[in-house]
């Protein structure tokens, strides 16, 4: 008997996506758990199906058999408990950042004076307190994906879903970021679960990480992050920091040595 | 306004200048006669001579034109948000459209005169018609083009569908309902032409073709130009509402590489 249930726990699952004339396997048999307040990302190659994990987690895709549970629930469709950070920031142009973060707020129809303060308090957290009266086109690409950062935040849900929100950034403002991403994950303590493809992100930001092989994705292994929190940027210079990126490396087929 | 937009306007208002100077020296030098080309002067005189009787045909035709357009943009509107949102009914209603589109309305003109006489309605409807496909098809366009993340996040906070309309489709699509009313005006004004042509004793259309029986051609360029006066002020109307509604969308401020296209 657990002591409590997972924040996300994930067993057993595969999705076959079926065309008029085929059918796709996706994943193969995925399966792990999140605890909540833990990070953990989901790793693997371009099109290996991980963004498929995450939205069958979100409920916005179903799969075909499995166990899928959200703090215990099975889940069976959309569930507001639920922040999404999508590739794409996906703010809405006409709206400044501020009203952007208040979006959730409206859509649950939430008290107004009380989303506003907390939208401020989140658009501070994500250090844009100064860009709230902005529209996204004023804003960068790295200040846009913080608003989403802030929006996804904004209905303080209970986990939050990370789909390979820094890879259409550059190298500079996504290692900026994931530096700010880990900040934020520790001041709010949130349930993560992350996609992407870059190991040291991966590495910088994580408790455990899942690495998926090429389609249709199986867990080639599950590598637990042993780095001391609160973790500083120079972490990642640290032999043990590159002794799980070799490790990973190795699964999925990079020698670094 | 801008020192780049005041120099742009110079420089239009300077050719235009050039271009009527032009015209008024060839028909004198050339002593063209006045039924076949007028020149600018015996224009301009024409429409100050009788201007009373312009400003009320000119008036007609706006509010044929205004009114038929309006229709088409509710209408339109409406049409293209139940296409979007019904998507069981797009494979009926889209093809339907599309063969009404084909449709020419001058062909249709006349029967609308038997249907609903020499008043100003046949007109309105004239002028509905044609503008109404291009609100349609840029209002279906624009509804289905919002970013499928922001629908996704959308059904992840369990958006009604109301909600989903409001907040996400409708903004998306403004930017392409403007570029569709603005074709459709322009439209309207040929529409409503189209249906003072073919019968009535009222409006800029009806003055044309008087002046063409009376071999008065000045008459003729006169209401020309009240004509595309009307058009310019009524596409710059749009162009006004745009602005207002949608700033996200085109930066206010020309830019200052210059260069660009007006």
């Amino acid at each position: 008997m657990k002591a409590r249930a997972a924040a996300i726990e994930v067993a057993d699952l595969y999705k076959t996506y079926t065309t008029a004339d085929s059918k796709i396997p996706a994943l193969d048999g995925v399966s792990f758990r999140i605890d909540p307040g833990e990070f953990v990302s989901v790793l693997g190659p371009s099109g290996c199906g991980k963004t498929t994990v995450l939205r069958i987690v979100a409920g916005l895709t179903a799969k075909t058999s499995g166990v899928v549970e959200v703090d215990g629930v099975p889940v069976t469709g959309p569930q507001r408990k639920i922040g999404l950070v999508f590739q794409v920031p996906a703010l809405m142009q006409w709206r400044t950042a501020l009203q952007n973060v208040l979006l959730p707020a409206e859509i649950l129809g939430l008290d107004r004076a009380g989303s506003r303060m907390r939208a401020r308090e989140l658009l501070n957290l994500v250090g844009l307190a100064e860009f709230s009266s902005r529209y996204p086109r004023e804003l960068s690409g790295g200040m846009q994906q913080r608003v989403a950062i802030a929006r996804a935040l904004a209905h303080d849900p209970a986990i939050l879903l990370l789909d390979e929100p820094f890879s259409a950034l550059d190298m500079m403002t996504r290692n900026q970021l994931n530096i700010e991403l880990l900040r934020i994950w520790s001041e709010r303590r949130k349930s993560s679960l992350l996609i992407t493809h870059s190991i040291p992100e991966a590495i910088f930001l994580s408790d455990r990480i899942v690495v998926l092989g090429p389609r249709p994705a199986r867990i080639l292994d599950v590598v637990p992050v042993p780095l001391p929190r609160p973790r500083e940027p120079s972490v990642r210079l640290s032999l043990d920091f590159l002794r799980i990126v070799d490790r990973i490396g190795r699964l999925v087929g990079l020698e670094y040595v | 306004m801008t020192s780049i937009a005041l120099q742009r306007a110079l420089k239009l208002t300077l050719t235009l200048a050039a271009m009527v100077a032009a015209w008024e020296a060839l028909c004198r030098l050339l002593q063209i006669p006045a039924f076949l080309i007028p020149a600018p002067s015996e224009v301009v005189l024409r429409l100050y001579e009788k201007h009373d009787l312009y400003l009320i045909h000119t008036w007609i035709t706006i509010y044929e034109t205004t009114a038929g357009f309006l229709l088409a943009v509710a209408f339109g509107i409406v049409s293209a948000a139940i296409i979007v949102v019904i998507p069981r009914l797009r494979d009926v209603v889209m093809p339907l459209l599309l063969v009404a589109q084909l449709v020419p309305k001058v062909a249709v003109a006349p029967l609308l005169l038997i249907w609903f006489g020499y008043g100003l309605f046949p007109k309105i409807i004239v002028a509905f018609l044609v503008a109404f496909f291009p609100i349609v098809v840029n209002g279906a366009s624009g509804l289905a083009s919002v970013q499928p993340e922001l629908l996704d996040l959308g059904s992840s906070l369990q958006a009604s569908r109301w909600q989903t309309f409001w907040k996400f489709r409708v903004p998306s699509a403004l930017p392409e309902i403007f570029s569709g009313m603005k074709i459709a005006v322009t439209l309207a004004i040929i529409g409503a032409i189209i249906g003072e042509f073919v019968g009535g004793n009222r409006g800029l259309g009806y003055l044309i073709i008087v002046a063409n029986q009376e071999l008065d051609t000045a008459l003729a360029f006169a209401a020309i130009f009240l004509l595309s006066l009307v058009g310019i002020v009524l596409y710059a109307l749009i162009e006004m509402f745009e602005r207002i509604l949608i700033p996200w969308h085109a930066p206010t401020e020309p830019l200052t590489t210059g260069g660009r296209a007006l």
